[in-house]
């Protein structure tokens, strides 16, 4: 196995593990805020809710994008050709 | 392992080759097509029981177009709701044996965020002219014009991305637990699975709302309402 191959594999998993760190820890506050202001706020939860889905699809497509990245290096990398 | 980039061809029509998700799109589109000309075809003032489903379903594509956009909802209607419905059954189609759902495959979101992008425009448009439109892309200021001009490109990417490594990923990780361990074990995550495809399908078409609503509720000539920002 060559080099490129080999860190291409380790980039790939680096990128997609990092990658989710920053959208977990966001998407955990996102919910835990919506959380409190459904509790606080009961009547208005169907708003909190449609507004939270949209937000934390927001925040996963960070974690989307690491992936399709972790993809681009395993399947389509144009270095290993 | 085949790359769950590229899509291998199904059989050749003539120069075209055809692959296994555009066959899968070709059929969800017909049976949608059956479907509804089937559903709508007797309409009474007292509801059946399929029209009563029916009329839920276009009941809940309302109310969420309006309190989404606050606008009313006829013009939008059919757009997103067509949206919702295709992009839900394409990915519940992994139901069926044998069936990748064709939302998996990147040309399928690529076609359906296209779509969005046009229907920003061509709503834009109808609702500020073609004056009002362009002028959406210099607010707040004319400053901001490359910038709003890249969003609009953007938000139409991350919304293909979205949706196909959501999708892609879902099935990618049923192929290889599917690989290591046989019956009964994938399951679960075909459940999970599910829930993604619904709740996809959901912020698909939401997202298209707040696109379109932002290009309409900022090209409308009588109310210059910025407040409502859209995300990217």
């Amino acid at each position: 196995m060559n080099w490129l191959a080999f860190i291409s594999i380790i980039s790939a998993a680096v990128a997609v593990s990092f990658g989710a760190i920053g959208p977990a820890l966001a998407e955990g506050r996102a919910v835990a805020a919506a959380m409190d202001a459904i509790a606080r706020q009961p009547e208005a939860a169907n708003t909190i809710s449609r507004t939270l889905f949209v937000g934390l699809a927001m925040i996963e497509t960070m974690a989307i994008y690491c992936l399709v990245i972790a993809l681009l290096l395993l399947f389509a990398n144009p270095l290993l050709k | 392992m085949t790359s769950p980039l590229s899509s291998i061809a199904f059989f050749n029509l003539g120069p075209i080759p055809i692959t296994a998700g555009v066959v899968a799109t070709w059929a969800i589109m017909a049976a949608l097509v059956l479907g509804s000309i089937l559903v709508t075809r007797r309409h009474s003032l007292v509801p059946s029981a399929t029209q009563a489903a029916l009329e839920l379903v276009v009941d809940t594509v309302d109310s969420q177009i309006r309190d989404t956009m606050r606008v009313e909802p006829a013009p939008y209607r059919a757009f997103i709701g067509t949206l919702f419905v295709f992009i839900f059954v394409a990915n519940w189609s992994s139901l069926v044996p044998g069936v990748e759902p064709p939302t998996a495959h990147l040309e399928t979101d690529a076609a359906l965020a296209l779509l969005v992008f046009i229907a920003v425009i061509w709503f834009g448009i109808r609702v500020g002219g073609m004056r009002g439109y362009l002028s959406t892309f210099a607010s707040p200021n004319p400053i901001m014009i490359p910038l709003n001009f890249i969003e609009s490109l953007t938000r139409t990417f991350s919304l293909l991305v979205r949706l196909f490594g959501n999708v892609m990923s879902g099935v990618f990780v049923i192929g290889i637990v599917l690989s290591l361990a046989g019956l009964l074990v994938p399951i679960p995550l075909m459940a999970l699975d599910l829930l993604t495809g619904a709740v996809q399908a959901y912020i698909f078409s939401v997202l298209a709302m707040v696109f379109i609503a932002g290009a309409v509720n900022e090209a409308r000539p009588d109310t210059n309402n910025s407040s409502q920002r859209t995300p990217s």
